[in-house]
């Protein structure tokens, strides 16, 4: 028997032991195999819950408000000056081989494949998978998401099916616009900085553009709101901790989803030019 | 109106069955076993009040009543149904019958407190007509009509417990769940929605299973009556009493069912830690 309280935080005979490496290492491996379980049975079961009834259209209205018209100022102003920026970088270069007519083609093509989708994809992440990680984090530390289910109502179908589904539809819309004001900040740059003609530039970057340029760029948006509106659902709805739990998990939702997004961009644009050689 | 007979009554076949009944319930958690067999029944409009210290598992087993969790063994009937095996398509179905006051309301603090009452009846697709005076009259019940309009942010904490019932029982409910209603509110407060709790039970025969570390409300539930014609709460003073209703008192202790019987025998109970729930 221990003497003094001291004695008794020795190693008793039969007491676990500190955990090799290895066993460290296998279980962060599985503890992370289930978190990508859960992730994807949370996105299968948010889309399939568009295919059957109930469908919680007013919420998702108010999400594609909130998200949508929402998100409109900061996609606009982004837009604009990294079309301007892009015309001010290249057109420099395109000056010292007198080719300056060219910055619009060159414009058009980065902002419709690329930038446009993965730029106006990771400011939604960052204003929109933020928010939706912490209302739903929110809600599940007080208790609300309990109190739905107890309630008879499925958490993913009310609260997870409307944010993805409105992600679904307002990011394209976010993107063409996005895209539109970016080659509309172009043409401005590069009248007032390359002297080029409005017209000249405007009739360049529409001729440039085919029907697969349009189609990467949509398509990607496309994937990128659903990895955001997903990925800020799973951190909501899996906070542990309370109130300091939302707030790791909101920072996480941001993480996450604006790295998915960047390495989504590179396999999907290998996939979009090699369909746009076979297909297009 | 709310207060005429009850719509909640369960017919006679089913009123000899248990409405709840847990046979060896057992859950466990990264730290621990919480719950280690329990098993109890609660029959018709009878009162269960599970008393217990904080992590005894009185909130873990009103959820695994009510299907928010499933137990790691054992069986749990609700209504007949057996709970503990429903896949949760199926749990959200009967979830339907039964109301759950959360121990801090858990209400929807983007809704209003009308919108919070009214969502379970859109939820059921009841007739937009038959919304607006359903929640006005459950709104009334609680003695809360004026506070439709208002967030639950702008309620105290007492108003925001009884919107929590009037929320859980708007659709009528045959059984109600209460988890902690009284904690942290001041006497009177806590009257007062005991004096609800009483009144769901006389008028509507509302089974009732409720977790509290405040041995008063079981004791107040189980000495005190509502008188309809009056619309006051009464003292049973007669052996029979003119509820008809039952209150039994579950005393939860490291995991599994310390004692288990009436207001009366729980007083003569001449145990030690029983005798701490009662000074």
């Amino acid at each position: 028997m221990a003497e003094t309280p001291l004695q008794d935080t020795q190693p008793q005979a039969g007491s676990p032991e500190t955990p090799s490496v290895v066993e460290v290492l296998v279980d962060a491996a599985k503890t992370n195999i289930q978190k990508v379980q859960e992730y994807s049975k949370l996105s299968f079961r948010s889309l399939a819950n568009l295919a059957t009834s109930p469908r919680y259209m007013q919420d998702t209205l108010a999400q594609m408000d909130d998200i949508g018209v929402g998100s409109l100022p900061i996609v606009l102003l982004s837009g604009f000056f990294i079309g301007a920026v892009m015309v001010l970088q290249t057109g420099a270069q395109f000056e010292r081989f007198g080719q300056s007519s060219l910055t619009g083609d060159v414009v058009a093509i980065a902002l419709v494949r690329e930038l446009g989708p993965s730029i106006t994809g990771l400011l939604v992440a960052g204003r929109c998978a933020s928010g939706i990680a912490s209302e739903l984090g929110s809600m599940l530390v007080t208790e609300q998401v309990d109190a739905m289910r107890a309630m008879g109502t499925d958490p993913s179908r009310k609260l997870v099916s409307p944010r993805v589904l409105a992600t679904l539809i307002t990011l394209p819309l976010l993107t063409t616009i996005s895209v539109f004001v970016g080659l509309v900040g172009g043409m401005v740059a590069s009248v007032f900085s390359l002297r080029l003609d409005a017209t000249a530039f405007w009739e360049r970057a529409i001729a440039v553009l085919q029907f697969s340029d349009v189609m990467q760029g949509l398509s990607k948006s496309v994937v990128f709101g659903f990895i955001l509106a997903t990925v800020g659902c799973y951190q909501g709805l899996n906070v542990r901790g309370g109130t300091q739990g939302v707030g790791r998990a909101t920072t996480q939702a941001v993480v996450v989803s604006s790295v998915l997004i960047i390495v989504a961009d590179t396999f999907l644009t290998k996939i979009a030019l090699f369909f746009a050689d076979k297909v297009f | 109106m709310m207060e005429s007979p009850s719509r909640f009554a369960l017919t006679p076949e089913k009123s000899r069955e248990a409405v709840i009944q847990f046979s060896d319930v057992r859950i466990g958690f990264a730290e621990g076993e919480i719950l280690r067999g329990v098993s109890f029944s609660a029959q018709p409009k009878e009162t269960l009040v599970l008393l217990g210290e904080t992590g005894s598992g009185k909130t873990l087993t009103l959820k695994i009543a009510a299907g928010l969790l499933r137990p790691d063994s054992g069986t749990v009937d609700v209504l007949g149904e057996r709970v503990s095996q429903m896949s949760e398509r199926e749990l959200l179905a009967l979830r339907r019958k039964a109301g759950f006051v959360f121990q801090e309301g858990a209400l929807f603090d983007s809704l209003t407190v009308g919108e919070n009452v009214a969502y379970r009846l859109h939820e059921d697709h009841v007739n937009e007509e038959e919304i607006e005076p359903r929640v006005r009259e459950v709104l009334e019940f609680v003695e809360l009509g004026h506070t439709q309009k208002l967030l639950p942010s702008e309620l105290s904490g007492g108003m925001r417990r009884r919107v929590s019932i009037a929320r859980a029982v708007v659709n009528r409910p045959p059984i109600v769940f209460y988890d902690s209603p009284t904690a942290g509110l001041d006497p009177i407060t806590s009257q007062t929605i005991i004096t609800l709790i009483l009144r769901l039970r006389d008028v509507y025969g509302v089974t009732a299973l409720l977790a509290t570390q405040r041995l008063q409300d079981g004791f107040a539930l189980a000495n005190f009556h509502f008188d309809s014609a009056t619309r006051r709460v009464r003292r049973d003073t007669k052996p029979e009493k003119p509820s008809a209703a039952v209150t039994r008192f579950l005393v939860l202790r490291d995991g599994r069912i310390y004692f288990e019987g009436s207001p009366e025998e729980l007083l003569a109970a001449n145990d030690p830690y029983l005798q701490r729930f009662l000074i």
